[in-house]
């Protein structure tokens, strides 16, 4: 065991660092799921990739450097040290990403994973349906093969950013006759195929941050496939794997809302509850915990580990922690917790409202909690399925 | 930075569980608790010849020479195994105080009967009130306005305290400080003693790991086999929700329990509270696996012959001891809030960069 940085991993932290303060826009940005918070976001994701820095795990003939995990969660502490903007094309870099490196043919890498990473393309999901949420495998959108072609047809819901986005990844049924996991398959469609309508849907926030997409008599060529015809069910869940395991949620975003919360807890102290100044450390320990527990897992995939069931423990935690820090946030603010910024008398409210509405969030993407529970229950504990 | 055990500290670990496994099973809980015996001198014998009383022992003492980071994985074990005899704090607690110490004789000769096991030391921390094993230790450690005092333990009195878990064997203790008994003077036993509370609570923890993860052990068994409406129990959402809810929390208590184990001797506040987080969340871990455990067995969960009270009760005695739960909370805060210590992503590990800040 060893807990300190290598004096190279010192060098690129320094190194991190400085571009960041640099480059970071010096104003914060509208949230990259409105209208005008949209292209300054993807302009920034194109000012990352100048300085190399859009994916820096990945090879670098595709756009990286080509980073370990260590370094990655050091690029991750510094970006988020540095209140660097949201990731746009979170769902393409961290998810897809991950995704095609592993079951992308050559042709596929080289295709999608530089523009990628260039910030050229934004990706959105295509998962979800109407009646296919937690029981992800009831889905019935298909994907009817026609010479090189697919013809899909279905109805997607709940695409983070699709009203916005260039492409999605979607799961189809290319076997017609097939049910549950069996008969799916993992297609890469453009967005501005004829057949396709994305239409915004109003999140809790009033804003179109995700959206439905109507796939009527779509064409993409077979060659958008990604791994083997029915073959969907497995890639999507090595593709969820990384939403709920490291990348998605990496632990420096929430120790920098714990270190505020402390700014937030010292500024207002003196009118407050004592009970908060344990809840205050409390957050601070289990970001801390957070962090910790995911070096713990890269320095196991270093060392020839993998993350499997894992995964959902760390979704959980997260997300749990994310709401719990925003209340006790809320809490601390008092009767201007419901103030909007518009509002004369808000004051230094800072960003706690909407952090706090999106956390919400947090328990339902990716897998809901529910899930995520009866999936450690099955396959970590090993309790029967129900 | 690489935050993983090497092969070697797991094997020993492994040893450890497997020996536990055959010498300390329920039925031979149950068979002592039955006798009235707080000790069984035979398995002693068995965890003195792995060298595991003296491990943190110099090696001029007899001791292995190993360090906190190497014994973390063993205090779990014991913790799984509800251990009786009092490994943790001699060899985790007593032995590196006794070494700090060395170059005074007396506790030189003490230090190394207790490297090979043959004399037990138990330590009187003030934090605890009571000590823990005070009646089958050669010596004590004790504390008197911060020094530290080596005290046969035949020149003391010792008043029982029962505690709920019977393998707690909790004593008043009455002595008389003398310059005979002193062996740190107040300046130098000030920071042993912070040093022991320090190790008090991560090897409280480290113990409260390996019970949580036994408790939800057995809470699985018994849920794949119990039916009740036609269905093992463990199949309904319920029980699965409450078991993984249980995971969640130990595996969030792992990460600081064996980073403070790594860093446990740094100086400054980053390790005290890292040191404080491994105890509050491995003893929630602990307790709430407890409480659960005994939910998911129903009535039989109430009963004497589930053994998950076992480690109810020692998680119960383990979350007051080295510490309790405003002790080290008023900590984590007071490094927090006052110590200008660096919070944020740069600094999640004490000491792990010069870029901190």
């Amino acid at each position: 065991m060893k807990l300190t940085y290598t004096p190279e991993q010192e060098a690129f932290r320094a190194e991190v660092r400085a571009w960041m303060k640099a480059n970071v826009p010096k104003e914060t940005l509208a949230s990259h799921d409105t209208v005008e918070g949209f292209t300054p976001h993807w302009e920034w994701e194109k000012t990352l990739a100048k300085g190399q820095w859009g994916m820096v795990t990945w090879p670098k003939e595709y756009g990286g450097r080509g980073c370990d995990l260590i370094q990655w969660l050091i690029f991750e502490e510094e970006y988020y040290r540095a209140q660097a903007p949201g990731r746009v094309n979170q769902n393409g870099i961290f998810l897809l990403g991950p995704t095609l490196m592993e079951f992308g043919s050559p042709e596929q890498k080289a295709r999608f994973l530089p523009a990628m990473a260039a910030g050229d393309e934004i990706w959105a999901q295509a998962w979800s349906e109407p009646q296919a949420g937690s029981d992800l495998a009831a889905l019935r959108s298909t994907a009817t093969r026609d010479g090189d072609e697919y013809v899909l047809r279905g109805h997607k819901i709940w695409s983070s950013r699709a009203v916005f986005a260039h492409w999605c990844f979607g799961m189809f049924r290319t076997d017609p006759k097939s049910e549950k996991h069996r008969g799916i398959s993992f297609i890469l469609v453009p967005l501005n195929t004829p057949g396709i309508r994305v239409n915004g849907i109003r999140q809790i926030d009033g804003e179109a941050g995700f959206a439905e997409i109507f796939f009527e008599d779509a064409r993409v060529p077979v060659a958008n496939r990604l791994g083997e015809e029915g073959d969907g069910w497995k890639i999507a869940m090595a593709t969820a794997g990384f939403e709920r395991g490291m990348m998605l949620r990496s632990p420096a975003r929430f120790q920098v809302t714990a270190e505020r919360l402390v700014e937030l807890y010292k500024k207002v102290a003196d009118k407050l509850d004592p009970g908060l100044r344990s809840q205050v450390a409390q957050m601070w320990m289990d970001a801390q915990s957070f962090a910790m527990s995911t070096y713990m897992m890269a320095s196991r995939l270093i060392n020839g580990g993998h993350i499997g069931v894992e995964a959902s423990l760390t979704k959980i935690f997260w997300s749990e922690m994310d709401v719990n820090m925003h209340r006790i946030a809320l809490q601390m603010l008092g009767v201007r917790a419901e103030l909007l910024h518009a509002a004369p008398d808000a004051g230094d409210i800072g960003s706690w409202l909407d952090g706090y509405i999106f956390s919400l969030a947090g328990p339902i993407y990716a897998g809901t909690n529910e899930i995520q529970r009866n999936i450690i229950a099955e396959r970590l504990l090993g309790l029967p399925r129900g | 930075m690489d935050f993983s055990f090497s092969e070697e500290q797991q094997m020993v670990a492994q040893t450890v569980r497997d020996l536990l496994t055959d010498q300390c099973s329920s039925a031979d809980l149950r068979k002592m608790m039955t006798a009235g015996e707080g000790l069984d001198e035979a398995r002693w014998t068995k965890l003195c010849e792995m060298g595991l009383p003296g491990i943190m022992a110099p090696e001029e003492a007899g001791g292995l020479a190993l360090k906190d980071e190497d014994f973390v994985l063993v205090a779990e074990e014991c913790g799984r195994a509800a251990l009786p005899e009092p490994l943790v704090e001699h060899a985790g607690i007593a032995v590196p105080m006794l070494a700090a110490l060395i170059d005074n004789p007396a506790v030189r000769k003490v230090l190394e009967a207790a490297a090979t096991g043959e004399g037990r030391v138990a330590v009187g921390h003030p934090a605890n009130l009571f000590v823990d094993a005070a009646d089958t230790a050669a010596a004590l450690l004790l504390w008197h306005n911060d020094e530290v005092h080596l005290v046969s333990v035949d020149d003391v009195k010792l008043v029982r305290q029962p505690s709920i878990d019977s393998f707690r064997r909790l004593f008043r203790v009455e002595w008389m400080p003398s310059a005979k008994t002193k062996v740190a003077d107040a300046a130098k036993g000030k920071a042993l003693w912070a040093l022991a509370l320090d190790r008090g609570a991560l090897y409280a923890a480290a113990q409260c790991l390996g019970m949580g993860q036994r408790i939800v052990e057995i809470a699985v068994a018994y849920a794949k086999d119990r039916t009740q409406f036609g269905k093992a129990i463990g199949s309904y959402q319920a029980i699965k929700h409450h078991l993984a809810n249980c995971q969640v929390k130990i595996e969030y208590a792992r990460p600081a329990v064996y980073a403070a184990a790594a860093t446990i001797e740094t100086p400054g506040p980053e390790v005290r509270a890292l040191v404080s987080n491994a105890k509050l969340s491995a003893v929630e871990a602990a307790d709430f696996a407890a409480r659960t455990g005994v939910q998911v067995h129903g009535a039989m969960g109430y009963s004497w012959e589930v053994d998950v009270h076992f480690f109810l009760k020692r998680a119960l005695g383990l979350a007051g001891a080295w510490g309790d739960r405003n002790m080290h909370l008023a900590r984590v805060a007071d490094c927090v809030l006052n110590s200008g210590m660096p919070l944020g992503p740069a600094a999640t590990f004490p000491g792990g960069t010069a870029h901190a800040r």
